[in-house]
């Protein structure tokens, strides 16, 4: 190869020094816009601006069923809307999506019923969802366990002939997982269709990035493995969503995965039941809150006219609406059957749990009989 | 003259904490590391203000790696330090399998000894607190089947100290499971008078002449309750808690099993191949004589760890347990169980 072959090379490989942005944080366009993206369409920005309205009221709704004991747990994805739901639009229906328990908004945004989104906090079961029928893999809880499923994924469709792309979600600190290189490099030589999306929200519970990397931005890990990679500003939705478009549409026409950080911020601690004032400071939360995504775009379409206050109050209601039905539903007991917990074991459950199956309805059966006594 | 006591409340939390501060403190060369621990203390609070007292030189956060912290921890350990490693849950331990079994388990013996790895891997362990997936497997037997690791699990916040303290000391790496739902169960102790049996020996937490149920870890205090409730209905039951389950005490189990007659095994882990088959079948080995009915295993079903609701199904409580006395065939009645109706196909 040239020296400036080789050149030409690494520079389609390099992220952009600074993460692409088309939107300041008070919604105004930046001066220069970036070169090489198509900037989402109004009507586009419009449909994302009413995703992340709902997205944002299904996150806080989550949170409170969590303070009144109807999830057993939730990790909120409050500030990383632009991400969650870029991620999503930038896909097709028959895409598919590997998501992480960080990604329950993305999966509202796909369409999937948010009861059955929450089945798995919910304590139900793993997987409240049909994966096979959205194409939205269960939420993955191993970190950087997925982004291998998603390179086979993309893989099988290729072999298959179809022309659907897989897409990884993952956050920072799960980039330092073994499996996450593995992944890069495996789909680099396969040159499979698949999109790996970091949200670098800074934080892997308490670790701050930079005990996580020292690289200059995490989507430098792309050229190690030939894999071509960009940095956005992750809470600027115009710039994700364009960005992403790009990187599926590189993808789907065979030219190899894409690796895309983002970097934005998780606004809420881990989980509920993380304590986030032990390793960081109000003050930087703060900042963060002043780059808001959802502001920031509303702001945007605003100023271009693409947003009238009805469409927000319209918007408003529609995720009010979502959240009393959510309410609703998560508020109604379930009773999750114990007899359930053999029959997907295996295909044909083997002749011990059989036994073991007999012995709990067996037990269940004198429980039942004491408590009536 | 009488010893005075400083017996105060103490959690199981707090020993664990305790036993790491005092083992910085003693022994320039342990160091804590892993997922959290800094700062933060670690998810369960274990490694709480160990950073901020012995220095981020002593504790320290690692990148999001287990391979890499277990395999970071081999090579310190060749380097002359006591790693003592926090997985931050038992199923989140995985990706340092390889390193774990093919190193930590075997450079003693790939050297001839000459290589040796004194450290600890902490892993909160099992389950009974409500956990997601992935947050409440029974790992044990993993370990346990792994030739050169030891693997201890304390049921009494007593324990916990003074077996992680005898863990950090040993020339050989130990596997420290530590049973999650334990961590806030208080109790009366005082650290700083060794009360705790050697390492390596099983304690007998209750004695009783009719039947010896083995447990340990989480499921000691169910097989206490257990006990407490069969001795209403006038069956002692004498509680073993094996405390390591490698090295195994055959001594102590044993001596109690051929005293009782009859033996019953508890585990929260799934049965099939499980540390309470090893246990049975090694006591009729060495009871057989001894024994009024088979050796009955009471375990978790061999199903993947349920989701929350549906935990208390799986998990062995006081009453399954006491199913399981009843078919010690005290009135000379055999095990019928496998013929209950739906076992068959
Ligand atoms: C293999 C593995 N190790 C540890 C954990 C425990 N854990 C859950 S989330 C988390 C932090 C992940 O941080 P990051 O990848 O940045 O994603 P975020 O939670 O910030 O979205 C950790 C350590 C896990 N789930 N899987
Ligand atoms: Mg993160």
């Amino acid at each position: 190869m040239s020296v400036k072959s080789l050149r030409q090379t690494v520079q389609g490989l390099l992220p952009s020094l600074t993460p692409v942005r088309f939107v300041a944080e008070d919604g105004t366009p930046v001066a220069k816009p970036p070169a090489g993206y198509r900037e989402p369409s109004v009507e586009a920005l419009r449909e994302a601006y009413r995703r992340m309205v709902l997205g944002r009221r299904f996150d806080t709704q989550a949170t409170a069923l969590t303070k009144q004991g109807r999830l057993a747990v939730y990790p909120s994805s409050r500030g990383q809307e632009a991400c969650q739901i870029g991620a999503v639009l930038a896909l097709r229906a028959d895409d598919w999506l590997f998501p992480t328990y960080r990604d329950s908004v993305a999966l509202v945004t796909r369409g999937i019923d948010p009861v059955e989104v929450l089945t798995l906090l919910r304590g139900d079961w793993h997987c409240g969802y049909d994966p096979a029928a959205t194409r939205v893999a269960p939420q993955c809880t191993p970190l950087a366990t997925q982004v291998l499923h998603a390179v086979g994924m993309a893989e099988a469709q290729r072999r298959k002939g179809e022309d659907g792309v897989a897409m990884a979600l993952v956050g920072d600190g799960a980039t330092s997982e073994g499996d996450f290189h593995e992944a890069l490099n495996f789909a680099a030589v396969l040159r499979a269709p698949v999109v790996f999306f970091v949200q670098n929200n800074k934080y892997a519970i308490s670790v701050p990035l930079a005990r996580q990397t020292a690289a200059p931005a995490l989507a430098y890990k792309g050229i190690g493995y030939g894999v071509r990679s960009e940095q956005v500003d992750g809470n600027d939705l115009v710039a994700v969503l364009a960005v992403l478009t790009d990187a599926v549409a590189h993808a789907r026409a065979g030219h190899g995965p894409v690796l895309v950080e983002a970097h934005t911020y998780r606004m809420d601690a881990h989980t509920n039941a993380d304590d986030a004032t032990r390793y960081r400071d109000a003050d930087e939360v703060e900042r963060w809150g002043a780059a808001d995504p959802l502001s920031r775009l509303e702001a945007h379409l605003r100023a271009r006219g693409g947003l009238t206050d009805a469409d927000a109050a319209a918007a408003r209601e529609e995720a009010e609406a979502l959240a009393a039905d959510l309410r609703t539903r998560m508020n109604a007991d379930t009773t999750a059957d114990p007899m359930e917990l053999f029959d997907h074991v295996y295909a044909e459950p083997t002749p011990q749990l059989r036994e073991q199956r007999a012995q709990l309805a067996a037990e269940l059966a004198e429980t039942a009989l004491t408590q009536e006594d | 003259m009488a010893e005075t006591t400083k017996a105060t409340k103490v959690t199981m939390a707090q020993a664990l904490n305790t036993a790491l501060r005092d083992a910085l403190r003693e022994d320039d060369r342990v160091l804590v590391f892993g997922e959290d621990v800094g700062p933060l203390g670690g998810v369960f609070r274990i490694t709480d203000g160990l950073t901020r007292d012995f220095g981020e030189e002593r504790c320290f956060d690692t990148p999001l790696a287990e391979a890499g912290i277990v395999g970071l921890a081999v090579g310190m350990a060749m380097g002359g330090f006591r790693p003592v490693v926090e997985m931050q849950f038992d199923a989140f331990a995985y990706p340092a399998f390889e390193q774990i079994a093919s190193h930590v388990a075997k450079l003693r013996n790939r050297t001839r000894g000459r290589l040796t790895l004194p450290m600890v891997i902490r892993v909160p362990y099992a389950g009974g607190i409500g956990g997601v997936e992935h947050h409440c497997d029974s790992s044990e037997a993993y370990y346990a089947h792994t030739p050169g690791l030891k693997v201890v699990t304390p049921a009494t916040a007593e324990d916990a100290y003074w077996l992680l303290r005898d863990a950090i000391a040993d020339p050989d790496p130990v596997v420290f499971l530590e049973p999650k739902k334990l961590y806030w169960s208080r109790e009366d102790t005082d650290l700083e008078r060794r009360g705790a049996l050697p390492f390596g020996r099983a304690a007998v937490r209750r004695e009783g002449r009719d039947a010896t149920v083995v447990a340990y870890g989480p499921s000691v205090p169910v097989a206490l309750a257990a006990a407490e409730a069969a001795a209403a209905e006038g069956i002692e039951l004498e509680v073993v808690d094996l405390r390591t389950i490698v090295p195994f005490d055959d001594e102590t189990v044993t001596a109690s099993v051929r005293r009782t007659g009859r033996c019953l095994v508890v585990q929260e882990a799934q049965g099939f191949a499980g540390v309470g088959a090893e246990i049975a079948a090694r006591v009729q080995e060495r009871c057989f004589h001894s024994l009024a009915a088979p050796v009955l295993r009471v375990a978790g079903f061999d199903i993947p760890y349920p989701p929350p609701k549906l935990e208390h199904a799986h998990l062995p409580g006081v009453d399954r347990i006491l199913d399981a006395v009843d078919r010690l065939q005290f009135g000379d009645e055999p095990d019928t169980r496998h013929l209950l109706k739906g076992a068959v196909a």
